[in-house]
């Protein structure tokens, strides 16, 4: 690809020597290396320096061009404004949201953060996020507590077990887990998951059914636990791609450490890799949860809505609604403001809860990242 | 083409902080004058002042006057762009554009600059290569990639790339110092060769090379531990390299310190 | 706890204990068992999509005809008004977003980097990336429909997936903008060439090709979203091009609209192909962007 130089050929004469003096130093015995003659590459004669017409012609000036500044002026307002917009559209997407919310929040007959009411049609309201903040929660954290072991597996095989020529088609095809819509996953979720994990729910039910966690099988397909593994399906990308990030960056003395005092591969990953990714880890699974908890079509689909009546039931088998799927259920009924406002401030609590769920997940990580 | 630089009691400050203090010298024209001294020191700082590169960062400004054959370089109004298309430089490591061809870096500063015309554009790459010694090697593939040469040659590119223009003086900010031993000596060559049409000036750490190819030096140091850089000494390179005035200077000359 | 025997006086390299080495080998068949569990959800899905879907999807119909009189009980039809929603309604939120979005990451780094404002603005934006998909639908509908009183639209739908897109292609960008080495600009100011044509001509050039990469990511999420075709729009099941008439097909409502349907009909088995559809299309999308990535003469660290 490169072309090697061509030699030039060099044109060299020693100095003449009354130009170097050696016996003018103090120090001569120091610099005698220094003043062996130092070639000087020769350039042609009439370069020499100042000859007599060029010291004596007048400086004639150098014409410099008149630039024209409006590009630069225009260019940086456009980039300016860009970047201003944005602020004043995330300003106004919030301050608008909570205006729209609080007339519905003041008319709201019941308590927001504890009832589980939902009745937002007519003059009467009364509603509550109690019961969404519960399957939101509960599916998202059940979520997390599948993907993230995991993950971590994943991250850890691909970094500290497998050869790279191996490990590259494997983290593509997980990878590629992100690329499917949460559409499908919904569908499929429904359709082909659901039935199958049917038995492992019936059987866990009978078994452990007193605990309230796992009481009740309304609808086994429809159910927390089935859209927790389909959440957690959906976050595995993520969570695996940061954590493989992290681990490979694990700086090699400290993995050479643990090597050279005979530690086997698992004592490796104990003491050197997991230590030095644990805040990348706990990062990455909070964004993780992050997108786990604002899903909304694949929850939508697979969740099963209990009935109004219904008492409610804390078991990862029932059915439920999140914050987000009770949004998208309710999308055709969205007619008068006060309705419409009970909604925003449901997702209103959903986005605030996101972000701080992500700036946790931020925070973690830039401190873990500064401790390296 | 070549013209004269004069610079007067130049005080250079990034923000409050005073980096070079009370600089004055002339650099004749169609000459090579070599800045050197120790690291930290302002050579490259002024280096950057002479064509106001120093501009692109917030807050540096300038006290005093460079002038390029009696025209004010800080005069009120002028634009440190219309400056940069007057003198050119060459940095430490070879830059050359990665999304366009050997063709079109070479004529990159024309095209930007509202060139259009073919045969204008050919003729400019064309003599700026072959001034830039580097015409033979790549004249038949001038659509390929700029990067995919050997560091030399991309160096080579730069400079073909900073003539193109036809500035009036070339910077040479330690052009050699990323390049093997060869490729640095084919670059000394071709100082020596361009120093026909420009006036040069080149900031180095490699005492050797500033003997070799320049006809004035400039040495630089700290005036005190915490205080600015400042001109020590300046002179004939070979007054400068046997019997300096100033004993700092000979002390780095012998490598006392540096 | 060697398994060996040796003698206390030899400097021996014993094995390691057995505990040590039954825990190295758990730990190993855990990782592997953990890579095997994440590689199946992608292969049974793409199975589950593909075997009920490809024999549509492979005709020609399904490309060029739409659904216009067909009900769930007929055969025939095809996804074309569905594939022309989609690609469309993405193609009017790109139009916005980009601009926006690239400007957006020249804001940040090539004018304003470092200072109070730039970190202003990257604060929002993460705030903005934040944002599930369902509370942008329900903005959009807040403002244009129940204020405004505009009524549903496509364009209503695209506005939505701005808020999406954007915060994709602005990130991706300041990414890649923040890779191109200063040195080019430097090299380009020396040439006497002003700062906007700088960004113009030599940064954004450089960095082209991660910007396309966010683009195609970033279409491809867009494209999957139903939340705001489900709040915002009618599906329509006929072909119907205008961005501003308040029916549209896309994929995602197509599927959504048939799933309820028993197994048994003809319009079930549309769903899946349906499904397959937005999956190829996704994909597509998502290959097409990492093959450009790696064509990038910018090479992540």
């Amino acid at each position: 690809m490169a072309v090697t130089d061509t030699d030039a050929t060099e044109r060299v004469e020693p100095q003449p020597a009354a130009a170097l003096d050696p016996s003018l130093s103090p120090a001569a015995g120091h610099v005698e290396h220094m003043h062996t003659p130092v070639p000087k590459v020769i350039h042609h004669a009439a370069a020499a320096p100042a000859t007599i017409d060029q010291v004596d012609r007048a400086p004639r000036g150098v014409k410099l061009a008149k630039i024209s500044r409006t590009g630069d002026r225009v260019f940086r307002a456009l980039a300016t404004t860009a970047g201003l917009s944005i602020v004043l559209l995330v300003l106004f997407v919030g301050i608008f949201l909570l205006a729209l919310a609080l007339p519905s929040l003041r008319a709201d007959q019941d308590n927001f953060f504890t009832s589980r009411n939902w009745t937002v049609s007519g003059a009467d309201l009364a509603f509550g996020i109690a019961g969404l903040l519960w399957t939101t929660v509960l599916s998202s954290v059940l979520a997390m507590a599948i993907a993230v072991p995991i993950a971590v597996g994943v991250a850890l095989c691909l970094t500290q077990y497998l050869h790279k020529r191996a490990s590259g088609p494997v983290s593509f095809v997980v990878d590629l887990l992100a690329a499917v819509p949460s559409i499908i996953f919904g569908l499929w979720g429904l359709t082909v998951l659901g039935p199958f994990l049917a038995p492992a729910a019936v059987w866990l039910t009978s078994k452990i059914g007193w605990i309230p966690l796992f009481s009740e099988n309304v609808d086994p397909k429809g159910s927390v636990f089935v859209a927790a593994v389909v959440l957690a399906i959906m976050i595995l990308p993520i969570v695996s791609a940061i954590s493989r990030d992290v681990f490979a960056q694990t700086p090699r003395d400290h993995i050479e450490a643990a090597l050279s005092l005979g530690a086997t591969r698992w004592e490796v990953i104990r003491t050197a890799v997991l230590p030095y990714g644990r805040s990348g880890v706990i990062s990455a699974s909070m964004l993780g949860l992050g997108r786990a908890l604002g899903e909304t079509i694949a929850v939508m689909i697979i969740l099963t809505t209990p009935a109004p009546s219904s008492p409610f039931s804390p078991s990862i088998f029932a059915g439920g609604e999140t914050f987000a799927s009770k949004i998208a259920n309710n999308a055709a009924e969205f007619d008068s403001p006060s309705k419409t406002g009970a909604y925003i401030a449901a997702g209103l609590v959903l986005f605030v809860v996101t972000f701080a769920v992500n700036a946790m997940a931020r925070i973690i990580a830039e401190r873990g990242g500064a401790k390296s | 083409m070549a013209k004269r630089i004069d610079v007067r009691n130049v005080d250079i400050y990034y923000g409050g902080f005073h980096a070079v203090e009370g600089v004055s010298m002339t650099v004749e024209p169609r000459t090579v004058t070599a800045f050197i001294g120790p690291s930290g020191c302002g050579k490259s700082t002024l280096l950057r002042t002479l064509n106001r590169m120093h501009e692109v960062i917030p807050g540096a400004h300038v006290k005093g006057s460079v002038q390029l054959d009696g025209t004010e370089l800080y005069g009120q109004g002028i634009d440190p762009v219309a400056v940069r298309r007057v003198v050119g430089m060459v940095f430490q490591r070879p830059n050359p554009f990665p999304s366009m061809s050997i063709y079109d870096n070479v004529a990159a500063g024309l095209r930007l600059n509202g060139v259009k015309n073919k045969k204008i554009l050919d003729d400019a790459v064309e003599r700026s290569l072959m001034s830039a010694n580097l015409w033979n090697e790549v004249k038949d593939r001038l659509g390929k990639a700029g990067i995919g040469l050997s560091g030399g040659q991309q160096q080579r590119l730069c400079i073909a790339r900073a003539i193109a223009v036809e500035p009036q003086v070339l910077l040479m900010d330690e052009p050699c110092s990323a390049l093997d031993p060869i490729s640095t000596l084919a670059i000394e060559d071709l100082i020596g060769e361009l120093q026909e049409q420009y006036t040069v000036v080149i900031v180095t750490h490699n005492m050797q090379q500033a003997a070799r190819v320049s006809d004035q030096t400039a040495f630089f140091n700290l005036a005190a531990q915490g205080k600015p850089g400042k001109l020590i000494e300046i002179g004939p390179t070979e007054k400068i390299f046997s019997n300096p005035d100033e004993k700092a200077t000979e002390d780095y000359i012998t490598g006392r310190f540096g | 706890m060697s398994a060996a025997t040796t003698t206390d006086a030899q400097v021996s390299f014993r094995r390691p204990s057995g505990v040590r080495t039954t825990k190295n080998a758990i730990a190993t068949v855990y990782v592997f068992l953990a890579t095997a569990l994440a590689v199946i959800p992608l292969a049974w899905v793409l199975y589950t999509v593909i075997s009920k879907g490809i024999r549509l999807v492979l005709t020609q119909e399904w490309w060029l005809q739409s659904q216009r009189g067909i009900t769930p009980r007929r055969e025939g039809g095809g996804a074309y008004h569905a594939i022309v929603g989609t690609v469309e309604m993405a193609l009017i939120c790109a139009a916005i977003a980009v601009p926006i979005g690239i400007l957006g990451a020249i804001f940040l780094i090539e004018y304003a980097k470092g200072t109070k404002v730039a970190r202003a603005v990257s604060f929002t934006v993460d705030i903005l990336s934040g944002i599930p998909s369902i509370v942008a639908a329900l903005f959009i509908y807040a403002l244009f429909i129940t204020i405004f009183g505009l009524g549903r639209s496509a364009v209503a739908v695209s506005l939505a997936l701005v808020l999406l897109m954007l915060p994709v292609v602005l990130r991706s960008t300041e990414e890649m903008l923040k890779l191109v080495p200063n040195e080019l600009r430097e090299a380009s100011y020396a040439l006497g060439v002003p700062k906007w044509k700088t960004i113009l001509r030599v940064v954004i050039p450089t960095a082209f090709a991660g910007i396309m990469t966010g683009i195609m990511l970033g279409l491809a999420r867009v494209m999957g979203e139903t939340a705001p075709l489900l709040i915002l729009v009618s599906y329509a099941v006929g072909i119907n091009f205008s961005p501003t008439s308040d029916t549209m097909g896309a994929l995602p409502t197509m599927i959504n609209s048939g799933r309820d349907q028993a197994p048994q009909l003809p319009g079930y088995e549309r769903v899946w192909a349906a499904a397959l559809t937005l999956i190829l299309i996704s994909m597509l999308l998502n290959l097409l962007a990492r093959f450009i990535a790696r064509a990038s003469k910018l090479k992540e660290k």
